[in-house]
Formats: C-alpha cells, sequence, structure tokens
C-alpha cells in the first residue's frame, strides 16, 4: 500500500529543548513522504529545528507556562510548518545579517537567515501574544504520482 | 558530544563525535579550545569527520572557539568536514572564514 502523500499534525509542545527534537524529527519525516531528496530532508529538518529553538528559546524562554504549538501540513503542493511560540514578539526585520563582513564572527543571528536560505517562502505573523513563522517548501512530483 | 585529544607535530587535534547542536555539545567545544589554550597550544586542528550533525548554535559554537584562539595569538584550523556541516558553511559564508583541509597531514603542514 503506497503512503498517503497529504497529511496534517498539529503538535502542543513545553517549551524544553526536547521539544526541539520531537519538531525536527516530525519536519523529517513529513520531508520524507513529500518526496525531498536527502539533501533537501535534511535541510528542511534543521530549518524546523531552528524555529522550534527560536519559539523555545528566544520567544517563551523556556517559561514553562507557555507552549510551542507545531503545525504541519502536507498538501500536493507543498509541505508548511508552522511554529508559533506564546513570547513578546520580535521585528524579523530588524536582525543583522549575518551575511554582512561586521557579522561573520558573531556566534549567534543565523537561525532566520537559514530558514529564508533553504525554504522556498519564510513568513511572519504576530500573535497576541507571541509570534508565529510558517516555513513552506514546495514539493516535486513524485514518479508514482505522474 | 565527545571530544579526543592528540598531539601531532606540535598541533593539538581535537577528534569530536556526535553532535554540536543548541542543547548537546555547545559549549564543550569552547571549553576544549580554552583548555588546549590553558596549556600552552598556539595551533588548534579541529576534526570534525565524527560530527554527524550542526545547527547555527552550532555554527556559533565553532565561530566563537575561532575567535578565542585567535585572540590568544593562536590557530585554528577545521577537517574533514562532512557535506552537511561545508553546505552549511557555504551557506552562511563561514567557509571564507576558516581554513578547511581534507587531509590531517596537510592540515598539519600548514599551520605556521
Amino acid at each position: 500500500m503506497t503512503e498517503p502523500t497529504t497529511d496534517h499534525v498539529t503538535l502542543h509542545l513545553a517549551s524544553v529543548l526536547p521539544s526541539v527534537e520531537t519538531v525536527e524529527q516530525t519536519a523529517e519525516s513529513f520531508a520524507q513522504r513529500a518526496g525531498f531528496d536527502e539533501d533537501d530532508i535534511g535541510h528542511i529538518a534543521l530549518v524546523c529545528r531552528e524555529a522550534a529553538v527560536n519559539a523555545v528559546v528566544h520567544g517563551n524562554k523556556y517559561d514553562p507556562g507557555k507552549e510551542v504549538t507545531a503545525d504541519f501540513d502536507l498538501t500536493d503542493d507543498a509541505l508548511s510548518v508552522r511554529i508559533g511560540d506564546q513570547g513578546a514578539g520580535f521585528n524579523p526585520n530588524e536582525l543583522p545579517d549575518p551575511l554582512a563582513e561586521e557579522n561573520l564572527l558573531r556566534t549567534s543571528g543565523r537561525g532566520v537567515f537559514l530558514m529564508r536560505a533553504i525554504m522556498d517562502e519564510v513568513h511572519f505573523r504576530q500573535l497576541t501574544p507571541g509570534t508565529e513563522i510558517t516555513l513552506k517548501k514546495h514539493r516535486i512530483a513524485r514518479e508514482a504520482d505522474k | 558530544m565527545d571530544i579526543k585529544i592528540r598531539h601531532v607535530e606540535g598541533v593539538t587535534v581535537l577528534d569530536l563525535s556526535g553532535k554540536i547542536t543548541m542543547g548537546e555539545g555547545s559549549g564543550q567545544l569552547r571549553s576544549a579550545l580554552q583548555d588546549a589554550l590553558t596549556a600552552g597550544s598556539k595551533k588548534i586542528l579541529v576534526n570534525l569527520g565524527g560530527v554527524s550533525y550542526v545547527d547555527s548554535s552550532g555554527l556559533g559554537e565553532l565561530v566563537g572557539g575561532y575567535t578565542t584562539v585567535k585572540n590568544a595569538g593562536g590557530e585554528m584550523k577545521l577537517l574533514n568536514l562532512s557535506k552537511k556541516v561545508k553546505d552549511l558553511l557555504v551557506i552562511t559564508k563561514l567557509l571564507t572564514v576558516f581554513d578547511v583541509s581534507e587531509d590531517e597531514a596537510t592540515a598539519i603542514a600548514s599551520f605556521s
């Protein structure tokens, strides 16, 4: 029996680092089912991890009273991952450019850049409270589906 | 993350294995580099052949280590990057910062 090529899962996670692993593993599973190649699967899992770290560490600041939501949506067109926190929010347009010469030796600040470099679409939405990031990668048609 | 230390022709080689990520390995590399500097080593080769995974925190760890060694008057170079890690260094332009080698003997000989 062939595996379903569309799916949807929503996770409600605690603001702890093991939640990051859960998001990453779920992203990897969805990316595999989407038919992405090995490199893309690894990259997608990585940037979902980055978004989850941001939610746990920078957004919710490990607050046990705040949760991280991770929504995975696989359609015929794309894999979309939405990760939300309940923190104070931030302006993604104010992030320093990690490729700028003066920032190359910074020890942090590359997470959002990697998301934008790897995914086809990255969108930020301010919540009340918190931030939601949507990461989207368009699918490759699988041979079996043609 | 596991770090094994050996010395080859005046160069301290740190053999890393595992992951360098937020929550795993973060801080360990910087500590190991600081220990090497304290012991008097100025030539440090970080062997990433056993490193299976790096995230942006791991990149920060490598960059922080590089800066720590450089500020102490030393040199830090990288060895045996996997394709995954190399891809990240390319995307983030960090490949222009680090001296990277795929051969240990060549890397050892390249220290001034």
